[in-house]
């Protein structure tokens, strides 16, 4: 698109008197287009912006003039394969309908029917335009961070907030961390390991220690302390493994008395 | 403590109320919390503030009333020599950006396609997010036509940002000009 062709388009006329100066920016550098394309919102800004560069209000504007520019820089966009977005070309096509519709005659009956698309498009590009103050106005108001600084006081909190903890003495620390182990006691593995001290061989021991003393012997005697306390396990085991198997008695006077192992 | 309060005492804890709190007060949550030991009406807490604005009138700090509530702020016309106290520039929103925050401010319940046909582009799912995370808008509902859109609304939190007490303090949206419209059509289209 060459300035020559450019110059060609019929000017304006502005509430009705002819405007004999050329809008000079009205003709956007290839370079500039793609930075163009990106300020604009869609193609209602586009046609707004194209409007206002004829210095025309949306209602004086001639709908056939700006669908001109309108296709030009369509086309420009698509000579320098930028690609358009899909509402850029719907609104082309709604542009290329309207300006049709102008070229043929008006019958009467028909166009009450349905809205005249001038209309419609007049409309929407006022709705926008609405919108576009709108956000003007809104990016004006005063806003917080940019305009606005909140003040804020400081709460002492020397006062409000400074609860006595009660001392902790050593005690109840160790204490605690008893605790702590147990819990972790009973969470440890458990070992299975060879029987170290035999069962069965504790019955025999007990057997020969009672054999030892006349076949009588009292109960505490029967354990080895010296052993721990495995095998004072292991030997109450093995009491009980002799009581089930017959080969002893235990025997108890009265209830404040020695518990005595007797052999059968 | 005492169940009654003097005035003067009522103005003292409103006042540091409001200036320690991390969020505007509005009068519901100033009874319900600081003065919640005392039976103040909401008349005697609003006359209160009113004793407080006008105490602060002429000074570098104003308590203003917001969408959420009351809160104290630095005088506007101090704000070109306080924001040299920040390096940072507070963020600049895109044009993309305020139109649609405008179209759900002014428009409300509206859903993202009754946005996108007034700006004629799809709105981007980043913006709406923003606004989202902003705690700007928010879904208000969901429009009983097929697909259910959701509705969008402002917040309170939109007003404080604003420094707006209601959405009635928004600037008046520009009027359009319909009478206009049926006086251009009746004219011959013009053909050049």
């Amino acid at each position: 698109m060459s300035e020559m062709q450019q110059q060609k388009l019929p000017l304006g006329f502005l509430h009705g008197k002819a405007v004999t100066d050329k809008p000079e920016d009205l003709y956007i550098p290839p370079d500039a287009l793609e930075v163009a394309l990106e300020a604009f919102e869609g193609p209602l800004d586009l046609l707004l912006y194209l409007i206002k560069k004829h210095k025309l209000d949306i209602l004086d504007v001639s709908i056939a003039k700006i669908t001109g520019q309108y296709m030009q820089y369509v086309e420009m966009m698509k000579e320098f394969k930028l690609e358009l977005a899909a509402e850029y070309l719907v609104m082309a096509a709604l542009l290329a309908q309207i300006k049709s519709r102008l070229l043929l005659p008006v019958h009467k009956e028909l166009e009450q029917e349905e809205e005249d698309p001038r209309a419609l498009l007049i409309r929407r590009l006022q709705e926008y335009e609405q919108f576009r103050k709108a956000a003007e106005n809104l990016d004006a108001l005063s806003r917080v961070e940019r305009d606005i600084y909140i003040a804020h006081a400081l709460l002492d909190e020397t006062q409000s907030q400074d609860v006595e903890l009660p001392d902790l003495c050593v005690k109840e620390l160790l204490l605690a961390l008893s605790d702590v182990m147990a819990r972790a006691q009973a969470l440890t593995h458990h070992q299975v390991s060879a029987e170290v001290l035999s069962t069965r061989a504790r019955m025999s021991h007990i057997l020969s220690l009672l054999t030892e003393n006349d076949g009588f012997l009292p109960f505490s005697q029967a354990f080895e302390h010296i052993e721990g306390k495995a095998a004072v396990v292991v030997s109450f085991i093995a009491i009980l493994e002799l009581v089930k198997e017959s080969l002893i008695v235990v025997q108890q006077s009265d209830i404040n008395s020695l518990i005595y192992l007797k052999l059968k | 403590m005492a169940k009654r309060l003097s005035d003067e005492q009522l103005i003292e804890l409103i006042e540091a109320a409001i200036f320690v709190a991390n969020t505007p007060l509005s009068k519901d949550k100033l009874r319900d919390t600081v003065l919640s030991d005392f039976q103040i009406s909401l008349k005697r807490i609003q006359t209160a503030i009113d004793a407080i604005m006008a105490h602060y009138a002429t000074r570098g700090v104003r308590l203003v009333k917001v969408g959420s509530g009351y809160r104290f702020q630095a005088c506007s016309s101090l704000s070109p020599w306080l924001n040299k106290l920040w390096q940072e520039k507070a963020p600049k929103y895109s044009r993309a950006f305020l139109e649609t925050l405008s179209l759900i401010a002014y428009r409300q319940p509206i859903t993202r396609g009754e946005i996108e046909q007034v700006r004629g582009v799809t709105v981007s799912s980043q913006t709406i997010k923003t606004m989202l995370e902003h705690n700007w808008v928010k879904v208000v509902g969901y429009k009983e036509v097929p697909g259910k859109p959701a509705l969008y609304g402002t917040t309170k939190q939109f007003l404080d940002h604003f420094s707006l007490s209601s959405l009635n303090e928004l600037p008046p949206l520009p009027v359009a000009q319909d009478e206009k419209i049926s006086q251009i059509l009746s004219e011959p289209a013009q053909l050049d």
